[in-house]
């Protein structure tokens, strides 16, 4: 028992990288599947291939050995190694950035099409049309997907231990050898950290539901038949 | 680029060994997570005060934590505790069982609910039994509907199988390392590992859009 504040001091030190790790991912997350989505609905052939091929290649093929690839491979192949931390953002949110494409494309196809045939009708450029009308609605159907993208995402930052982030996970794996007897605190901890971080997640993202329903004058939806559509993991 | 033919020649015997581990891996873990999910999502509609609440708590909590340290409690702590030990392949079956069947068990309520009201009342009006009505009835109507969706699933759990190399599973990136460390290159068995994740994930994928498109 006596080991337990320092196994707690210990693993708290990992919670900064994996916070890093989170937010980084999930600000590459974002800007990616807006980038990747809208051009997988590009009119131009070519811009369409490129975005479909990115984001089959990152959903098709595991995340830890996207980690493992840029992080022992890549380095090899340009001779400069990435930092760990760096390393795990970029694969994280190129991982997620591939699902998250998904995501905005399905939303924006969702509006309705006599909110593009409006939006010509009164003479909106494309740009004027995509950003004043379409993805405001589209960003309310966007936002429980991306919810539970996000806690995928914050869950993969374990993955980070493999390469030596200094994360929740790694600290722990440091403390196993040490402090053997007290596996079951170094664990809870942990489980009790990444809990917490998935309902600050959650919460701050119902609450962007709620603000983007109000501007669109909406009631937030009913997420009851949400789960058969979405179903990634 | 320093691509190597012949070394990468020389390390698919090994990934490809790897490869079978974690199709095995996947297709048990599948089945643990999709009857555990259907006995999840039924205790979570029964209503039984506490145990309809636990279910929900338990269903949450390993939804919100990471596969990772599951991995890690089920190998590490669990046979110290209760005297219980479990192979490294064992343990990653379980814990992919386990983590699959809380989604599962959310697709199956979604799948349940789908089914029209108008089917629950006249099972009642034909005086089922309660048991013939879900093996009768409500199941044979819901399952179908969500199998599209427990396939992407199965796909997820293929990708997420390698993570079991922390524990030594022999799975197809823990091949690769190995070839890695007897051959010191690296570039040619990491990426045929991601080639072969590719190879069978988009057939997977575009089996489950084309069964999706049928039920649709």
């Amino acid at each position: 028992m006596s080991n337990v504040p320092h196994i707690v001091s210990s693993i708290l030190d990992g919670l900064v990288a994996t916070a890093e790790a989170a937010l980084g991912g999930i600000a590459l997350t974002v800007v990616l599947s807006l980038i990747a989505g809208l051009a997988l609905l590009s009119p131009r052939w070519p811009v369409r291939a490129i975005a479909r091929v990115y984001v089959e290649i990152f959903r098709g093929t595991s995340e830890v050995v996207q980690l493992f690839w840029l992080f022992f491979v890549l380095p090899v192949l340009v001779g400069f190694q990435l930092v760990p931390l760096f390393a795990g953002i970029l694969v994280l949110g190129l991982n997620h950035g591939a699902y998250g494409a998904e995501i905005v494309r399905g939303a924006v196809r969702s509006v309705p099409k006599e909110q593009y045939e409006g939006a010509v009708a009164l003479n909106l450029s494309p740009v004027q049309r995509m950003v004043r009308v379409i993805l405001p609605q589209a960003f309310v159907e966007m936002l429980p997907p991306f919810n539970n993208l996000f806690i995928q995402l914050l869950k993969s930052t374990a993955l980070l231990s493999f390469i030596s982030a200094g994360e929740i996970a790694e600290r722990g794996e440091l403390l196993v050898p040490v402090f053997g007897a007290d596996i079951g605190w170094i664990y809870g901890t942990e489980l009790v950290l990444y809990l917490l971080l998935a309902i600050l997640i959650t919460t701050g993202m119902r609450a962007l539901e709620r603000a983007a329903a109000r501007r669109l004058g909406r009631r937030p939806s009913a997420r009851a038949d949400r789960v058969l559509a979405g179903g990634t993991g | 680029m320093n691509w190597d033919w012949q070394a990468a020649a020389d390390s698919i015997p090994l990934l490809l060994k790897g490869l079978l581990v974690t199709v095995e891996l996947t297709v048990l873990g599948s089945l643990v997570g999709y009857v555990l999910g259907l006995v999840l999502a039924l205790l979570r509609r029964s209503g039984i005060p506490v145990l309809s609440q636990a279910v929900w708590l338990f269903i949450e909590f390993v939804r919100s934590t990471p596969l990772l340290i599951q991995v890690f409690v089920l190998y590490y702590l669990v046979p110290p505790t209760t005297g219980f030990k479990m192979s490294a392949f064992v343990t990653g079956v379980v814990a992919l069982g386990v983590h699959y069947s809380t989604y599962a068990a959310e697709v199956y309520r979604a799948g349940i609910e789908a089914v029209p009201k108008g089917q629950w009342e006249a099972a009642v009006a034909l005086n089922l039994p309660r048991s013939r009505v879900w093996t009768a009835v409500v199941l044979p109507q819901a399952i179908p509907r969500v199998l599209p969706a427990l396939g992407n699933y199965t796909i997820s759990m293929f990708k997420e199988t390698p993570l079991l190399l922390a524990i030594g599973v022999l799975d197809v990136l823990n091949r690769a390392k190995e070839v890695g460390a007897e051959t010191f290159r690296v570039v040619e068995p990491y990426t045929l590992a991601g080639v072969l994740f590719l190879l069978v994930s988009l057939p997977a994928s575009l089996l489950v859009r084309r069964l999706e498109r049928r039920r649709a």
